[in-house]
């Protein structure tokens, strides 16, 4: 398999959590590979460890052991900076309870990505005006998340995932406290980004929000259990 | 360090924005900081007054100077008696053996009477002093108008007088008091001169509390003329009603050759004049001894307020802080969320460490605002000098601005090791 086609690669991947002197374990040995411009679905039952797995693809935790590949590159062994590196440039994230800033504006809470990257303040100003503007929410941009309904906040948390121009979005049942045309709207215009070439991983309960993609892993137990 | 300048006026405006959300809480969390540096400044600026006129007033006795002055000691059984006749303070003869002291330049000597002065209808008690011509030079006298009285009034014994400035505006409020005649007792002096304004501070040492601005300089010649060296004093209750006393000179000027022999000098002086008086009827001033002792007093008043300006800082310090923490609390999602899009454990504790650094920043500064009002209000309404210096207003500029990296440091700390996925699951 060509390395540079592939985006993730986990080998033999586990993540124990120790919660009062106890050994949770969340992931057992989960290996994969997703390749660049894919759209995967992961599924499976609460507490099978998917949004543990979306984390680590996002370089939010760490492996407990086995090893993690973004781009080719060995993830196991960086330091926090690195990681915060890596998901201010590489990575757009995209919750379920759409995580906005709740004293910040539209146009405040899209532009957040880049004050990291420490962009000038126009040139930033200018982007989130324009994504705003794709995600349709052009003219709510002084308004703060308490006065958006929750499609419209989810579309201003995509808007924000972009600002970076990442290589991979991380959804984690992104429509899940929407209505089912709000849901489809959102899972409408992650569809577009994959389709422009962005790596998109959905975790979903949802087999409608699952039928998009291109695959679906399985998750069961903290393995994966099948793959179509 | 990588923050530029454009991104740490970011950081500062974004600070300012979530500081500004909470106006009240903002205000409350630095009212301890306000306090403390307005205390600073106000109490600095009082004390700083306060010396500042006790140091002029003994400058104003000469610190080259040696002072001394003859006291009445309190009254025996003897001077009840109707005839009695009492003597005291310093004579001729002390003059002369003072003089004999190699380090003494010269000794002017004075003698004084508190008596009525009268212009016309107008009149001021003033204190009348008889001396020398060089007084005026030993003294540090400054003469406004006219002339102070020379060698040839004192020789003849002329009648001249020359007056402080709160006896000239007194007695002559709109009128060139040169060439008036006033009246002391039953005796005429024309005035020849004004003598300069003098600072007087009523609150210092009241035996160097002399308001230098209501005497009335006379030759002593003159006066001795006039008034002879009896001094006679309207006594309260008692079963007679008048008491006099003989006294020579009230005061002794001695002029020391150099600073550095002052202290030895006065103790020579000292020395002599207990050999020939019985018992202790003088007291003698060391100007430059009162001014070291002012100097210390104001250092000890410093370091006294100094520990309680850092105690209320360090209150107002633990004030932010608790608050800091509270807020970090408040907003841990919110941290999650930073951490999540990219920001880096820096960029959260420069976050942080900025509202901090607002919140101590802004209580300095109106803390200032009102450590300067303050001594501004008490020198209006109360009448104190006051002195607002530079460098306490910088001073406690600086340590709120230190207190709020100090006590905000912890607080964001502690936000900025917070799980990034912990944060983001904390309701
Ligand atoms: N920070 C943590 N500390 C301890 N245990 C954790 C932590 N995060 C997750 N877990 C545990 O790990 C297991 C998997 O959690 P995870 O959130 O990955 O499940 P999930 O598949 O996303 O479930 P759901 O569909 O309900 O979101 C759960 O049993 C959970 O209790
Ligand atoms: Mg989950």
């Amino acid at each position: 398999m060509n390395q540079n086609n592939t985006t993730i690669k986990f080998e033999n991947v586990t993540k124990v959590y120790h919660l009062g002197g106890i050994d949770i374990p969340v992931l057992r040995g989960v290996s994969c590979e997703i390749k660049k411009g894919e759209h995967v679905a992961i599924m499976g039952p609460s507490g099978s460890g998917k949004t543990t797995m979306l984390n680590i693809i996002g370089c939010l935790d760490r492996v407990t052991s086995g090893k993690y590949f973004l781009e080719g590159k060995d993830i196991s062994t960086l330091d926090d900076d690195a990681l915060s590196e890596i998901r201010s440039r590489k990575i757009g994230f995209i919750f379920q309870s759409y995580n906005l800033i709740p004293q910040l504006t539209v146009l405040e809470n899209i532009e957040m990505p880049l004050f990291y990257q420490q962009v000038d303040e126009a040139k930033t100003r200018e982007k989130a005006i324009e994504l705003a503007q794709m995600v349709g929410l052009g003219d709510r941009i002084r308004h703060r998340p308490s006065e958006l309904s929750g499609g419209q906040q989810q579309r201003v948390a995509i808007a924000r995932a972009l600002m970076n121009d990442p290589v991979l979005i991380l959804a984690d049942e992104p429509t899940g406290n929407l209505d089912s045309v709000s849901g489809r709207e959102i899972m409408k215009l992650l569809c577009q980004l994959n389709q422009q070439g962005t790596t998109l991983i959905v975790v979903t309960h949802d087999p409608n929000v699952a039928k998009y993609s291109s695959r679906t892993l399985k998750m069961l137990d903290g393995k994966i259990s099948n793959e179509d | 360090m990588k923050i530029n300048f454009i991104h740490l006026i970011r950081i500062v405006r974004h600070g300012w924005k979530n500081i500004w959300l909470h106006k009240l809480r903002s205000l409350l969390t630095v009212l301890g900081i306000v306090f403390g540096v307005a205390s600073v400044i106000a109490m600095l600026a009082i004390g700083e007054g306060a010396s500042y006129e006790a140091r002029k007033m003994i400058e104003s006795l000469g610190s080259n100077n040696i002072i001394i002055k003859s006291i009445k000691l309190p009254a025996d059984a003897k001077s009840q008696q109707p005839s009695f006749l009492g003597v005291y303070g310093l004579t001729d003869r002390d003059l002369r053996k003072l003089e004999t002291i190699p380090s003494v330049v010269r000794i002017i000597p004075a003698w004084e009477m508190e008596e009525d002065v009268w212009y016309y209808d107008k009149n001021i008690s003033a204190r009348i002093i008889g001396t020398l011509p060089e007084y005026k030079d030993v003294m540090n006298l400054s003469i406004k108008t006219g002339r102070y009285f020379d060698e040839n009034d004192l020789e003849k014994g002329i009648p001249v007088a020359v007056i402080g400035s709160t006896v000239r505006t007194s007695l002559f409020p709109a009128q060139d008091p040169i060439g008036k005649t006033i009246k002391i007792r039953s005796s005429y002096f024309t005035i020849i001169g004004i003598a300069g304004e003098k600072v007087f501070a009523g609150a210092s040492e009241s035996f160097v509390a002399e308001d230098m601005n209501i005497a009335v300089y006379i030759p002593m010649t003159t006066t001795k003329m006039f008034f002879g060296e009896y001094e006679v004093k309207r006594t309260t209750g008692g079963i007679r009603s008048w008491e006099r006393n003989w006294v020579q000179y009230h005061r002794f000027v001695i002029q020391v050759s150099e600073t550095d022999k002052i202290l030895t000098t006065a103790s020579l002086v000292s020395d002599l004049l207990s050999q020939t008086h019985k018992k202790q009827d003088y007291q003698i001033i060391v100007p430059l001894e009162l001014l070291r002792q002012a100097e210390r007093t104001k250092r000890i008043f410093n370091i006294v307020l100094g520990s309680i300006a850092a105690i209320s800082l360090i209150v107002g310090g633990i004030g932010i802080m608790n608050i800091m923490l509270a807020i970090v609390t408040e907003r841990t999602r919110e941290i999650g969320i930073r951490r999540a899009v990219g920001a880096k454990k820096r960029d959260i504790i420069n976050q942080f460490l900025t509202e901090s650094v607002i919140l101590s920043a802004s209580g300095g500064f109106i803390g200032i605002l009102l450590g300067i009002i303050i001594p501004k209000a008490v020198t209006k309404f109360a009448g104190m000098m006051t002195l607002i210096t530079p460098w306490s207003i910088l001073l406690s500029f600086s340590i709120s601005v230190a207190v709020g990296i100090g006590f905000g440091l912890y607080p964001a700390r502690k936000a900025a090791n917070l799980d990034p996925i912990q944060a983001l699951r904390y309701e």
